[in-house]
């Protein structure tokens, strides 16, 4: 089985699900404003870029408040990110381009802005394909490589953000922000522990930082 | 003898007549607008006869199909002086000053001066002018403009040989333009210009309204620039000042980011934008799951315009 189910799990996955039916709502409404489709684009990207910096605060927080139950969640979290990702490229591909492939393709290869979300996309759906316990097994210490890749796609994602603006960055920043933080609160723990770990293992013993390494 | 049981109601407490005769229309639209909250803000509660009412159509007008919805288009505007968001500059634009409106015209002219607006209206003719709108972002519109051409009002001023450009400036007034107050992105007021043959192109209108009324403030009220083969940005809005140049001056855009915004910054589909493709545009208004519509070289105007660029090159010259 995928995931444990308890009252937690049904209460957060519902939670995750409220900006999918409020956009919803929104378009039953006729709420969108006067480029619908542009308001789709924005909603969507924006909840798939929340999710992934989400995910990424997890284990920080752990690290901070010392409770241990989030990480059960993580994975979930990391799923909702894939499904607004994927919600946001196919509002792009049929939603807005109605499916015209040729039309899609010229729009791809002049549009250096896309190249990024499309990296941060293949990222994505790597992850999740590779999120379910029987691919984690399988993959041993390469999961771990694998999933770090993470800050990649975040990265990309931000990137592709701001490429398409015409000089209001004010958005992008504040993403930009946020994961820098985590990245660097990450960096501060792996460089502490490695401190530590020095501090405590005898002198001319070799020290495995591998072990050390939070994800 | 009468006895005052009450006390007289004071005449400033009486209701205005003309708001009392109003009240089933004010229930009516608090009803509308408790029942649809998607209603746009800024509809009227009664649709009020336009304010012009037989206005000829230019011969030059296009043959689109649909104009894009007043409400679209009225709440969809790049005004970078109120807002970066294209939404809010339709609350934001009501604070403009737009009473006793001057326009002055300088530089290469016989007859440089302080025009007011009415002065220059009472010597033109108005017409309607249905033109396609192409925003360098990627979406369009179909504007049934109010206006005169460009070249009318240049005419009476009467531009010497040596004018060559055309140089426009927006308003300042940054008391009520929030990023001009805190000198936010661009070099504030904003700047456009055309080619001298470009300006006297019967295309090129100065704009006072739009839908048979008078154009609303976030659309560029009272007085803007349309150049319907141009992308959006080149047609300037609030302008107060017309200055006829021997060179080609700076234009807003173009000094932001020169290798992004070209001075010509003409419609065309195969130069696309360094970070975006410009082969394709969404209509505003059209629904969802409906194909993109193809940009057209010269927004459709290649006919009437391409002969002013003759044998330039419009990949260097964009």
């Amino acid at each position: 089985m995928l995931f444990r189910i308890n009252n937690a799990w049904i209460v957060i996955s519902i939670t995750c699900l409220l900006p999918l039916f409020w956009l919803l709502l929104d378009i039953m409404n006729n709420n969108l404003g006067s480029n619908p489709i542009e308001a789709i684009h924005i909603r969507s990207g924006d909840w798939a870029l929340r999710f992934l910096c989400l995910t990424l605060a997890v284990t920080p927080l752990q690290t901070m408040t010392n409770w241990r139950g989030m990480a059960d969640y993580r994975q979930m979290l990391g799923l909702y990110a894939f499904f607004y990702a994927t919600l946001h490229l196919l509002g792009y591909l049929y939603v807005d381009h109605a499916g015209l492939w040729s039309m899609i393709g010229i729009d791809i290869l002049q549009s250096t802005y896309i190249w990024f979300g499309l990296v941060a996309y293949i990222i994505i759906i790597l992850l999740a394909i590779t999120s379910p316990k029987v691919a984690k097994k399988r993959l041993g210490k390469y999961w771990k490589k694998l999933h770090r890749f993470i800050y990649y796609a975040a990265g990309a994602a931000i990137i592709h953000y701001f490429w398409q603006l015409k000089g209001n960055l004010f958005q992008p920043l504040f993403y930009l922000t946020i994961i820098a933080f985590l990245l660097g609160f990450r960096a501060l723990v792996w460089f502490k522990n490695r401190q530590l770990t020095r501090l405590m293992i005898p002198k001319g013993k070799k020290i495995t930082e591998e072990s050390n390494d939070a994800v | 003898m009468i006895i005052k049981t009450q006390k007289s109601i004071p005449a400033s407490e009486i209701t205005d007549p003309s708001v009392f005769q109003q009240r089933r229309t004010i229930i009516k639209a608090m009803a509308a607008t408790m029942l649809l909250p998607s209603v746009n803000t800024m509809a009227s509660v009664t649709k009020a006869k336009p304010h012009w009412t037989n206005l000829t159509n230019s011969e030059l007008s296009g043959q689109f199909g649909p104009e894009t919805p007043a409400e679209i288009s009225s709440n969809y505007t790049n005004y970078y002086e109120f807002s970066f968001n294209k939404e809010d500059s339709t609350e934001l634009a009501q604070n403009l000053q737009t009473d006793n409106w001057s326009v002055e015209m300088t530089g290469e002219i016989e007859k440089p001066g302080i025009y007011h607006l009415e002065d220059i209206l009472s010597q033109q003719t108005l017409q309607e002018y249905i033109y396609r709108f192409r925003c360098v972002e990627a979406w369009s519109m179909v504007i049934p403009w109010v206006g005169f051409p460009l070249s009318a009002v240049i005419k009476t001023v009467k531009p010497l040989s040596t004018a060559r450009f055309v140089k426009f400036t927006t308003v300042y007034q940054p008391e009520v333009m929030p990023k001009q107050r805190i000198n936010a992105m661009l070099d504030w007021p904003y700047v456009e210009a055309l080619r001298m043959d470009e300006a006297m192109h019967p295309l090129t209108i100065l704009a006072v309204g739009m839908y048979g009324d008078v154009l609303p403030k976030q659309n560029g009220a009272p007085l803007r620039l349309v150049v319907p083969w141009k992308y959006g940005f080149k047609s300037i809005k609030a302008i107060t000042k017309i200055e006829f140049l021997k060179r080609g001056p700076l234009t807003t855009w173009n000094q932001f980011a020169p290798d992004e915004y070209g001075f010509y910054a003409n419609v065309n589909p195969s130069v696309p934008h360094p970070r975006w493709s410009q082969f394709s545009e969404r209509q505003l208004g059209s629904g969802f799951f409906t194909p993109r519509r193809e940009t057209e070289l010269f927004n459709g105007y290649g006919e009437q315009v391409a002969s002013l660029y003759g044998d330039m090159d419009l990949r260097h010259f964009f």
